[in-house]
């Protein structure tokens, strides 16, 4: 019940955000929404399956790569379209790739990850006539629920339409993924995170079953990454570049992978700490490592373990 | 026979750890498997489970070979096990864990859009293992939270929930205190008929355990079987008594 007021007064605030909040702030929330979807989808893996992807950039790219392609290089400007394909992509690059990588689990599943996003960075990167090399490739304006809004000022696009677009991919995303979790299958996964000897003797098969979050995962990261480009206007290859799956991880971990919305606040709190940093430092990285640190040794779980530790706190 | 073992051998490396063990399951049975350290218990458990293949011999399970299928195969088949070492999902709840072995027999798991929750078959499926072992009191306790032998108890009765043909326990009453030990055993005899269990093959050092419950006993020493009989033969076997129980354990 606390937990559903919560979230209602939370999806509320997200949606009077550009009522009362300035222009620039509320064009931060694009990519907040884009990566809280990437990251509710990583997550399946991370925290409910215990698999840490470092190449989910993969998927971020091959999903705003399909918004780009799709939008410069045939007629479609749906959105819908856009997501629906990328989401296939995604599944259709995520099934050979995971038949791999499921087969390994910790250091070696990351580092396969790794290297088949290496992999697609190079392809983007070389195959110039199909990709646009290190340029990337424009993103046109997509329609939003059949609608051609090409007269609204970009400004007035993003914040108005695109921001409640986004706003409801990622509500019908988190709803999804909440009755994944909560589904038989979300708890066969949980077996498999904590006990694979254990789970395989009960007849549930660690591979199949990781095989399946993965391309779950992978299907999120690229309805995420093809939210990443209309914003933008633009795709590089930057989007699958490793440091960017360190990125989505790091998300992860800031805003806690123990629990379902952590890395969704970490999503929010990354977003505008970057942009705060940017600001102020040129060396933003270097405060990211030691904000990385810090949680990690301070705050295992994250800034919503700590939440729900003062929480409880205040409760007892 | 539902379970045979016939002519087994297992050599790792240079080392022989079974030699020609044949050994069969039979209908109603609770088959005790008893022997010292180095007999070949934990490699013969290992074959019967199909978790190793043999390097001679073969193993089958209600007719069908079952040489290195996998435990998750197996447990389809309906051949469930529990292990010496406790094993446990440490974060989720002993309800939980319950429901992951009800989900697992019925076929459930990837149902990605089913509410758990709302399938009242896995509910109730789980809800009365959790009785049957005593352990709904501690239903929603993580299972890292729960004591030695509850944990024991947990590892058991998951594999109960599986409702398999037969169970292989290996050292059920391990970690469990000596004055809890006949109280595991009531239980685990009471769920075996409960749930319609065709046999049951247990891995058992404490020889009250194995002589007060056991229908047959097969003695292992240096990978060969010693002895094979009911528990009056076994206690009246001079080789047995020298090499595996010693005299006092028989008294």
């Amino acid at each position: 019940m606390k937990r559903a007021v919560v979230l209602t007064a939370a999806t509320a605030a997200v949606a009077a955000a550009p009522l009362v909040v300035g222009t620039y702030y509320v064009l931060l929330m694009l990519p907040f929404m884009a990566y809280a979807v990437v990251l509710l989808g990583l997550n399946l893996l991370f925290g409910y399956t215990g698999l840490v992807s470092f190449g989910h950039a993969l998927f971020v790219g091959i999903g705003a790569y399909t918004g780009a392609f799709i939008t410069s290089r045939t007629t479609i400007r749906s959105l819908e379209v856009i997501l629906l394909a990328a989401a296939a992509l995604g599944a259709l690059a995520a099934a050979p790739v995971g038949a791999i990588c499921v087969r390994h689990v910790k250091i070696y599943f990351g580092m396969l990850t790794l290297a088949f996003g290496m992999v697609f960075y190079t392809f983007l990167l070389k195959f110039y006539r199909l990709t646009g090399g290190d340029e990337g490739m424009p993103v046109l304006r997509p329609f939003l629920l059949g609608r051609d809004l090409g007269a609204t000022a970009k400004i007035d696009y993003l914040a108005g339409p695109y921001y409640y677009y986004s706003l409801g991919v990622l509500v019908l995303a988190a709803a999804v993924m909440w009755r994944i979790v909560h589904s038989p299958f979300g708890l066969c996964l949980r077996t498999i995170r904590d006990n694979p000897l254990k789970a395989e003797t009960l007849g549930v098969s660690a591979i199949r079953y990781r095989w399946w979050a993965f391309v779950i995962s992978a299907v999120y990261a690229a309805v995420g990454g093809a939210l990443l480009g209309p914003p933008t206007g633009n795709v590089d290859p930057t989007l699958a570049y490793w440091t960017h799956s360190g990125n989505i991880v790091f998300m992860t971990l800031l805003g806690g992978f123990a629990h379902f919305f952590g890395p969704v606040l970490g999503a929010l709190v990354f977003i505008y700490l970057q942009d705060f940093v940017m600001s102020v430092v040129p060396y933003w990285r270097l405060v990211f490592g030691a904000v990385l640190a810090a949680v990690v040794i301070f705050a295992p779980g994250g800034l919503m373990g700590l939440l729900v530790r003062r929480g409880r706190a205040a409760g007892a | 026979m539902i379970l045979r073992a016939e002519g087994v051998r297992k050599v790792y490396g240079g080392f022989c750890a079974l030699d020609g063990v044949s050994l069969d399951v039979r209908e109603g049975e609770f088959l005790s498997i008893i022997g010292p350290n180095g007999a070949g218990k934990s490699t013969l458990v290992n074959l019967l489970t199909g978790v190793l293949r043999p390097t001679e011999g073969t193993v089958r399970f209600k007719d069908r070979d079952i040489a290195g299928i996998g435990p998750v195969a197996l447990a389809r088949l309906g051949l469930a096990r529990s292990f010496q070492l406790v094993q446990v999902f440490p974060d989720l709840t002993v309800l939980e864990t319950l429901q992951a072995a009800v989900v697992s027999r019925l076929g459930r798991g990837l149902r990605l859009f089913a509410s758990l929750r709302g399938d009242r078959e896995v509910q109730a499926g789980a809800l009365e293992v959790a009785e049957l072992f005593g352990l709904a009191d501690r239903r929603d306790a993580l299972a890292r939270h729960l004591s030695q032998g509850d944990k024991k108890l947990l590892d058991v009765a998951s594999a109960f929930a599986l409702r398999p043909e037969v169970i292989l326990l290996d050292e059920p009453t391990s970690g469990v205190s000596t004055a809890d030990k006949t109280a595991v055993m009531e239980i685990l005899v009471a769920a075996g008929r409960r749930i319609g269990l065709r046999a049951i093959v247990q891995v058992e050092h404490d020889m009250d355990i194995v002589f007060g419950y056991s229908d047959r006993i097969v003695a292992l020493h240096q990978g060969r079987v010693l002895a094979d009989g009911p528990p009056a033969a076994i206690r009246a076997d001079e080789r047995v008594l020298d090499m595996v129980i010693g005299r006092r354990g028989a008294g």
